[in-house]
């Protein structure tokens, strides 16, 4: 994933380093094969929890078909899946559940979160759910929507494939793990309080009160 | 603010179509306070059905009266919750619907608490066993304990959470902490944290555990209170 | 209906049945193989262990994030403790910051299987709050959107149950079913899953052109679905042999464990909220209520399989009510509740300032508290309000019939097989966002 790692900002990283080798028309070549088959051959771990799960389902199902994007196979064991889909809302609770279940799956990995849910929170502003998985997580595409159609999830699997056609493997941060910092947390403290502000006035859903 | 509860008057649409013929229970209220006498706090007839205040420390065997007396019957409960109300002063109810499945005959109890003394309540486990995951989510939610009750854990949180009892009204929308605290704290509890002590003595695992792990686990635990 | 519900029987090799009635299951236990020492008997010190199995929260089978603890003795099942709550989204919370047409939207999200039920189900219980009476077509559309609720939610767990069986095809042919009532779904409310259909004292909006035709052309092809479906499972030998006598509830345990739905109604209470205490009109409908006898997993299958059938019947009538109240009001004419038309809004000043109150101001209930129950996919879905004269209710409390269907699972599956806890945790239908809310 070609995120820079956001809680490593204050951190001394070690391996960061020059890349001794270019880019140049082999590496190219080889970037388009990998990737090539890298994008067609997407097993989805599907983490789902609520309705998107469902739209997840229908997707899977005869009329969407995700299959012939490659996901023919879903898998369910994190050992063997290459892109994360979150698809519905994560309360607290489930939280540590996610994050392991991410760091249990092996590099080259992605993560879709669909849904306004996994993505945001959506209109869950509360005590109990997760303001997006992005602050436990790194996320690679986010699908909006409520829940997103089944045409909604395959545009953005279909942008989840272009992004890994667009990596190289002669990028040394492509495959980083991601590092955790004090408190097991993905994003500095600041930074996730900040993601999670209330957008608007979503305690009281009317503006008389 | 006046009282909580008062029959249905000038609602916006007019009169009122009763869902059920039968949701009033004049004669079941009668022969409460027949039976009970001061026990019975009053009575309220509300949108077709009947409401009716018990006072604490009678209310198992009221309930049991209730389930097992022939032309009550209320052999099914419907649902366990509580109410908190926004003026301060006035009490949490423990709300108790029952149901008469061969009369076809709804009922709702109520319990009022009052805030200043320790919120208790015996456990109707013994009569109705629908009631387990009931109690455990009030005590989740209001923080009222059901004494007797086998396994009284937190059910929608977990057993650790240290925030506070959820539906409560001094309890803010998006709870006491930042979302960054919660988050850590969320990302703290270990996973195996959450097997319960009974569970973990199954497996013999628990002298294994780490001595912190077990410290929370000792905190967090509730197991039968009497 | 007596036995003749069960059309096979299995004649299953055990000792016969305990004094509950219930069939005396022989599991592969470990001490009564052989004697200690003997030939092929195990060492005491080496089975007699028993093994804490933890499933999920994120597996499969498990229906959604549903966490089981098992207490294992060899492949038995001495004890299952469940955990919930990973799915907790805090929906009667925000219930008490929202008014009453803004909860609608939530209810969609607890039971996302069968939204419009829920919805239906709100909308009710707000109006037994207020004393609103709704229209006739009302009635009859509410209907329509509980039936076709009640088929695509035993549609999926159709699917899922013949997944966790073994059984893959079906799950395909119960979405693509479901893809049928989603498509007049979001014809008539723009969303497929999430409708929020219904408003206080009225609907969102009327059916459009073309959704009775599409509804009609559902009904007639429904039931050669359902057919086929029957084929594949009821005399089947496997199926047969994982579902009967498999997670019994006898009807006294069922109503003390506070069942509701088909959980109750397959282990022989004849209970259903739409025959005992009719709403919307249903006294009027011509249709049956399966009740089994077992209450075992198989009787579960066929008390949904049936209930399908007869949802197909209950629509059909609805549409041929419906052809009769062409043009009729959906909305009570009470500006206090229902928002004006734009027309009127725009050019009268009476509908604009009782537009203004309703949007700004919502709808206000008198004081005082309601509860509805409705006959939902899963079982009685009930509605609590408590309201203090005010627009926003002081308790929103959801009685969720699947959340006191799974506590019974504990008790079902006491003595069962490793195998059997994932058949019984599928015959329960649970929707976790119901069980957690």
């Amino acid at each position: 994933m070609g995120l820079v790692n956001p809680a490593s900002e204050n951190l001394e990283v070690e391996g960061t380093q020059v890349s001794t080798m270019s880019p140049n028309w082999v590496t190219t070549r080889l970037d388009f094969l990998v990737n090539w088959a890298r994008k067609n051959s997407l097993w989805p771990m599907p983490f789902g929890t609520a309705c998107c799960a469902i739209e997840y389902m229908a997707t899977a199902a005869s009329r969407f078909d995700i299959a012939r994007f490659g996901m023919e196979r879903q898998s369910f064991s994190p050992r063997q899946a290459d892109v994360f889909i979150c698809a519905g809302r994560v309360p607290f609770k489930l939280a540590p559940v996610l994050r392991r279940i991410w760091d249990q799956m092996p590099q080259p990995k992605w993560c879709i979160s669909m849904g306004a849910c996994a993505s945001t929170g959506n209109v869950f502003d509360n005590y109990t759910v997760v303001q997006g998985i992005d602050t436990i997580i790194p996320v690679d595409v986010y699908v909006p929507g409520c829940p997103p159609r089944p045409e909604g999830l395959i545009y953005g699997i279909q942008l989840l494939q272009k992004k890994i056609a667009g990596e190289t493997f002669t990028d040394q941060d492509l495959r980083q793990e991601a590092t955790y910092g004090p408190g097991n947390l993905f994003l500095p403290p600041a930074r996730i309080d900040e993601l999670s502000e209330p957008f608007g006035n979503s305690v009281h859903q009317t503006r008389s009160q | 603010m006046s009282a909580p509860v008062q029959a249905a008057a000038a609602s916006p649409g007019g009169h009122y179509v009763p869902h059920a013929p039968q949701g009033a229970q004049p004669e079941t209220v009668a022969a409460l306070r027949a039976a009970f006498g001061d026990a019975i706090g009053r009575d309220v007839l509300v949108c077709g059905e009947t409401i009716v205040y018990v006072a604490r420390e009678r209310a198992h065997e009221i309930l049991a009266w209730l389930q097992t007396t022939p032309g009550q019957e209320f052999d099914y409960l419907t649902d366990i919750t509580a109410v908190e109300y926004r003026d301060p002063e006035l009490p949490i109810e423990v709300v108790y619907q029952l149901r008469s499945l061969a009369r076809r005959a709804d009922l709702r109890v109520k319990i009022a608490l009052d805030k200043t003394q320790p919120l208790e309540v015996d456990t109707v486990w013994d009569l109705w066993k629908g009631c387990d995951w009931l109690e455990r989510e009030v005590y989740d939610m209001f923080g009222i304990v059901f004494r007797g009750h086998p396994d009284l854990r937190r059910l929608l949180m977990w057993e650790t959470y240290a925030e506070g009892h959820p539906l409560r009204k001094d309890f803010p929308l998006r709870g006491h902490f930042s979302r960054a605290e919660q988050t850590r704290q969320a990302l703290a509890a270990q996973p195996e944290a959450h097997y319960s002590l009974e569970e973990l003595s199954i497996a013999d695992a628990y002298h294994e555990l780490p001595a912190d792990m077990r410290e929370r686990l000792l905190k967090g635990e509730r197991g039968t209170l009497t | 209906m007596s036995s003749t519900l069960r059309t096979v029987e299995m004649a299953l090799a055990t000792p016969g049945l305990d004094e509950q009635g219930r069939v005396v299951r022989q599991p592969l236990g470990v001490a009564d193989r052989a004697e200690p020492g003997a030939e092929g008997s195990y060492d005491e010190g080496f089975g007699a262990e028993h093994m804490l199995v933890n499933i999920g929260p994120q597996h499969p089978a498990t229906h959604g994030v549903l966490r089981l603890v098992l207490e294992l003795e060899g492949e038995t099942v001495k004890r299952c403790i469940p955990h919930i709550g990973y799915l907790h989204t805090g929906f009667e919370k925000l219930g008490e910051y929202r008014f009453y047409n803004q909860i609608i939207p939530l209810t969609d999200r607890t039971d996302y299987l069968a939204p419009m039920a829920n919805n239906v189900g709100l909308a009710m219980a707000a109006e037994k709050l207020m004393g609103i009476r709704i229209t006739e077509r009302c009635q009859v559309l509410r209907v329509i959107a509980c039936e076709m609720s009640r088929i695509i939610s035993h549609l999926v767990w159709l699917g899922t149950t013949g997944i966790d069986l073994g059984a893959y095809t079906p799950f395909l042919w119960a979405f693509q079913q479901r893809e049928r009532i989603y498509n007049l779904q979001e014809a008539w409310t723009g969303a497929r899953l999430t409708p929020s259909v219904t408003r206080v004292g009225g609907l969102m909006a009327d059916v459009p052109e073309g959704f009775e035709a599409g509804l009609r052309d559902f009904t007639r092809t429904f039931p050669k679905v359902l057919d086929e479906v029957d084929t594949m499972f009821t005399r089947n030998a496997i199926w047969i042999g994982r579902t009967q006598g498999v997670g019994v509830m006898t009807a006294q345990e069922a109503i003390n464990y506070s069942l509701s739905g088909p959980m109750l109604r397959a282990s022989g209470v004849a209970y259903d909220v739409r025959k005992d205490r009719p709403y919307l009109g249903y006294e009027e409908y011509d249709f049956d209520v399966p009740v089994g006898e077992y209450g075992d997993i198989y009787d579960r299958y066929r008390v949904r399989l049936e209930e399908m059938y007869q949802s197909n019947r209950i629509l059909e009538q609805a549409l041929d009510k419906l052809a009769k109240l062409q043009g009729a009001p959906i909305n009570v004419d009470d500006p206090r509740v229902i928002l004006p038309p734009k027309s009127k809004a725009m050019n009268d000043m009476e509908s604009m300032i009782h537009h203004f109150k309703v949007v700004m101001e919502g709808v206000k209930p008198p004081v005082g508290e309601a509860y509805l129950g409705i006959e939902n996919p899963k079982g009685e879905l009930g509605y609590y309000f408590v309201s203090d004269g005010t627009a926003k209710p002081v308790r929103w409390r959801i009685r969720p019939p699947a959340m006191i269907n799974l506590a019974a699972l504990p008790k079902m599956c006491e003595g069962a097989l490793l195998s059997d806890v994932i058949a019984i945790n599928a015959s329960v239908d649970i929707v976790m966002g119901e069980v957690d809310r």
